[in-house]
Formats: structure tokens, sequence, C-alpha cells
């Protein structure tokens, strides 16, 4: 099953196995890791999903959509290119090994 | 303005959005007194908004629904209590439940939300009829749904409509009726209330307006078989749903002697007449910071909104609720957006000339209240932006040729 690495402000890593076709917000909040809030349910609607992707690992993910772009602009901790909202990043086999950074805040 | 010292104790009564958001947030602001968080569902706290999306076309199941796994509760101290409040003691700061239990508080928060209107006519308690509020509800409707030929859906509202979306795509054959003469009318403009009459037509829903039901008539199994309408029609159906709106459950608060005025009387700082007593979300009536008037609104931004603020507050800072509300409905494959909030508009500028993809702003002289994007997020995201910023434009710039909100 393909692997997330979640690692917060402190450096604090967490890997756990997060289901083909279920979101990598999914999968933090289903392991209770801390760092995503995810106020509208992984619906593009909210922003407090945002992750930094470990450039080591950015070459895994397509760019955003226009809908996530957007939303992006509504971050609490400053957008970089590396951005993304966790919600739009499905989980497959291409996905596995991912390394995402929570931001200090989400909002 | 500093909030005082933090109370010893918080408990909550309700465990949905908002009742979750300020346990959760009391923890994120260092809160270290004891969190009771009360709920009458023997479920974890979850999210509703899938109950007539994902979640109602099977898409997800109930844990996807959880806002946070079990373990959440007991990492972060949260006492998760299952039982309904039957009694406030304002006197005594207590809460009793209904197996007799009690528990004191430093500080109260009523987050009780709200529950469907039933209609008052002969029938409405037949099998086959539902409401929607809970995952049990939409448990029971799913499974009805699954048998079902003929559907109708009482009410154009979201609920009614996104449900009526689904039951579509499950190729049931479906009739919506509604008193008024359009889809959503307290939501929405006129011009985004016609989309979605022409999105649901198009999809082969049967929409009927200004038509009421008399009755609601059985079969020899009391199960539901037709509805009447106020004109002496007949629909027949073998499910029905009540999207009538919802009723704010202040039962608590009123009988504590707590002013209600449309829902739960709160200061701009969300306490309600006791300072002992907070109430936020759907059951709170709250005055809007820019025109003083009470609001009492239905979503998850204002749920949240409002527990936030008050775990900030009861955490030792404290400033008024001021957030900018924002919503969202799924129907089919549109996504309608709706960000501020329109307290009646004078005039309105439509941007776009696609009629499936289209903002609205509405306007009341040269205040911009809201804007309503249908598959337009982009403009949505601006004009959330622009509302929050105070830059918004006004009817004449927004009207200029090649005017864009982004
Ligand atoms: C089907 C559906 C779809 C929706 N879709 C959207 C959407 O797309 N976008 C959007 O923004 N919003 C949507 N909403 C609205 C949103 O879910 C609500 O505004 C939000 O849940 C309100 O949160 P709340 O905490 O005020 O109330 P609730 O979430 O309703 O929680 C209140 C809780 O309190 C409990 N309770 C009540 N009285 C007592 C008592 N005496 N003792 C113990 N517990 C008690 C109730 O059982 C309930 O669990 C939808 C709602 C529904 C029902
Ligand atoms: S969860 Fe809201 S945008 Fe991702």
């Amino acid at each position: 099953m393909p692997k997330i690495t979640y690692v917060n402000v402190d450096g604090d890593q967490t890997s756990v196995d997060v289901p083909a076709g279920t979101s990598v917000m999914r999968g933090a909040v289903f392991n209770d890791i801390d760092g995503i809030v995810a106020q509208c349910g992984g619906n593009m609607q909210c922003a407090t999903c945002h992750v930094y992707v470990d450039e080591s690992t950015l070459d895994k993910l397509d760019p955003p959509q226009e809908q996530e772009d957007e939303m992006l602009g509504f971050t609490a901790c400053p957008r970089r290119p590396n951005s993304r909202l966790s919600c739009q990043l499905k989980s497959s086999d291409a996905l596995d090994g991912l390394i995402v950074h929570t931001p200090e805040r989400q909002n | 303005m500093a909030g005082g010292a933090p109370p010893e104790s918080v408990v909550v009564v309700g465990a949905g959005q908002g009742g979750y958001q300020t346990a959760a947030s009391l923890r994120e602001h260092g809160y270290r007194g004891g969190i009771t968080l009360i709920s009458a569902e023997d479920a974890l706290p979850y999210e509703r908004p899938p109950l007539t999306k994902a979640y109602l076309k099977g898409e997800a199941d109930e844990a996807m629904l959880w806002l946070r796994p079990a373990t959440y509760y007991v990492r972060q101290s949260i006492d998760l209590v299952s039982g309904t409040v039957t009694e406030i003691d304002p006197a005594a700061r207590s809460v009793r439940l209904s197996d007799g239990s009690t528990y004191d508080y430093g500080h109260l928060v009523l987050a009780t939300g709200a529950t469907p209107r039933t209609l008052d006519v002969p029938g409405a308690e037949l099998r086959g009829v539902h409401t929607l509020r809970t995952a049990q509800d939409a448990a029971a409707l799913q499974s009805s749904l699954a048998g079902a030929r003929r559907v109708v859906v009482v009410g154009a509202g979201f609920i009614g409509l996104e449900f009526a979306a689904v039951a579509r795509e499950a190729g049931v054959r479906v009739t919506v009726v509604e008193t008024l003469d359009r889809p959503l009318a307290r939501a929405v403009s006129a011009y985004t209330a016609a989309h979605f009459t022409r999105l649901h037509r198009r999809h082969g829903t049967e929409l009927l307006f200004g038509q009421s039901v008399k009755s609601l008539q059985g079969d020899s199994r009391s199960h539901v078989k037709a509805v009447e309408l106020a004109d002496g029609s007949r629909l027949p159906a073998d499910l029905v749903l009540i999207g009538v709106g919802v009723t704010p459950r202040t039962e608590l608060a009123a009988a504590a002697g707590l002013p209600v005025h449309g829902g739960i009387a709160v200061d701009s700082r969300l306490r309600t007449a006791d300072p002992h007593i907070s109430a936020i979300g759907d059951c709170a009536a709250f005055p809007q910071v820019r025109s003083g008037s009470r609001l009492r609104l239905e979503c998850v931004q204002n749920a949240v909104g409002h527990g936030r603020s008050v775990a900030e507050r009861l955490a030792g800072t404290s400033r008024a609720y001021d957030e900018l509300p924002w919503f969202w409905s799924d129907q089919f494959s549109t996504t309608v957006q709706i960000a501020g909030f329109d307290e009646g508009h004078d005039s309105e500028v439509v941007l776009g000339t696609d009629p499936d993809a289209f903002s609205v702003l509405l306007f009341r002289g040269d205040d911009l209240q809201a804007v309503e994007s249908v598959n337009r997020p982009g403009d949505h995201a601006a004009a959330r932006r622009l509302l929050t910023q105070g830059t918004a434009p006004t009817p004449e710039e927004a009207s200029a040729p090649g005017f864009g909100l982004k």
C-alpha cells in the first residue's frame, strides 16, 4: 500500500499507509496526525489542509488544477511553489514515498 | 480586550461541527482545564455535508465522515460523553442528562444545532417519509432509496435539491414540490435560482412551484404511496423527503431563562445573557458586525468560526466575531459557492455570459454584500478576498466592460 510521510514543524515524522484513492488529507486525519485541519472535509473550500510537498518528492505529483490553485491563495501560512491542498492529492502507487511538511498553522 | 482568567472547566452540549471545533480549538490555544463534549448521537463527531453527497451515493462510509478518530479525544483529554442534556441549572452551573447524571461547568457552550421541520399534514408519520440531518437519517434514506422508483421531495432548498440530484443520478423518478415560485428562494438570487431550475429540469427532474402538500397517503402497510397537493392532484411516491428547513434547538436555553430571538441570542462575543454560557453555530442568533442585525446561519464556516472564536475567548483573548460567511453546495456536476451574506440587495451585476458558469454580485447601494458563483471557483476565491479586505467594487465599477473579480 502507498506510504505517505508527514513531517511536522518540529521535524517529527510519521509514515502511514494511505489506501489508493484516499486523499493525503484523510490519511492524516484517520491516523490522528496533527497539522491538517480540513475544515471543509475535502471539498476544496477551505485551504486548511495545506501542506508543503518535500522538494525531493515533488515530481510524483501533477500540477494543481485551477480551483486548487485559487484556493492556495487562502492558506494561513505563506504559499510556496511546493504548496498543495492535501485533500486534492489522491494516494496511488505513483505517490508511494511522498513526503509532506505540515505548516505551522492552518487558520 | 482581555477575556479574564480561563474557566476551570468547559462543558459543550452537542458534538457536531461547532461543538467539536470548540473543544479542538481550546486545546490548540493551550487550554488546560477539563473539556467535556456531550453528544446525543451515538457516534464520533462527524461532518454533515457529505450526507447529501458522497455518503448518500455510497462513495464514503461512516468513518469517512469522522472529524477525528477516537484516539484524538483520548490524546487531547477531551471527555466525550454520550447522552442528552435535559436541563441547565445556571445557578449551580451544572447540566443534567437524561440518565440523571450531572456535570458541573466553569463555562457552558451550547452547540445544539437544529432539527428538521416536519410537515403538519395528515400522513406525515407514514413509513417512507424522511427528513435528513444525521448520519442515521442518511443511512435510512440510502436504504429506502435503493428500493425506490418514485421520489417526491418537498421543499426546493439545498438539502432537497442535493438529495433530488443524487436520486436522479440513481435513475429514480423525482418530483420536487415547492410552495414558492423558485428554488433556493431564501438563499440565492433569482438569477442563480433560474440556473438551478434549468439544471434539474435538464436532468429530468420535475419541479413544481407554487404548490403545497395537503396530505400524504399510505398503503395498507402504512407505507407512503402518494403525495396529495393543495390543488387536488396526486403524485405517486414510495419515498418522500421533507426538506422544508430547520428549527434551531433552543429549548434548553429557553428553559434556563436565556433570551431566544430566532435562535439563542448572543452578543458579538457569542455570550448569552448569562456570562457563563455561550451559544454557537446553527442554534445561535448573533449580531452581524457590519449591519448590527441579528443573524442565524446554517453552514460549516459559521459553526467552525464560532467554535474557534469562543475557544479563543475562553483561553484568554477576546475579540468580536467578524468572519465572512461562505457556503457551497454540489448538485450534479455543478458547484455553487456563496461568499458573504445578502441582507436584501437592490442591484445585481452578473459576470460571465455562459449560462452554466457565472457569478452574481449582490449590492445594497454601493455595498457589495454577497457573491454567488456557479462553476467559477476563481471568482469565489477572489470574492472572499475582496469582501474580507473591504476592497470590493461598486456596482458602477463591476458593470464596466472587462471587469473581473480576479
Ligand atoms: C445533509 C446536510 C448537508 C449539508 N451541507 C452543507 C454544505 O454543503 N455546506 C455547508 O456549509 N453546510 C452544510 N450543511 C450545514 C452544516 O452541516 C451545519 O451548519 C453544521 O453542522 C452546524 O453545526 P452545529 O455544531 O451548529 O450543529 P450540528 O452539526 O447539527 O451539531 C449539533 C449536535 O448537537 C446535538 N444535540 C442537540 N441537543 C442536544 C442535547 N440536549 N444534548 C446533547 N446533544 C445535543 C445534536 O444531536 C447534534 O449532534 C449541511 C447540513 C446537512 C444536514
Ligand atoms: S479540506 Fe478543505 S480545501 Fe482541502
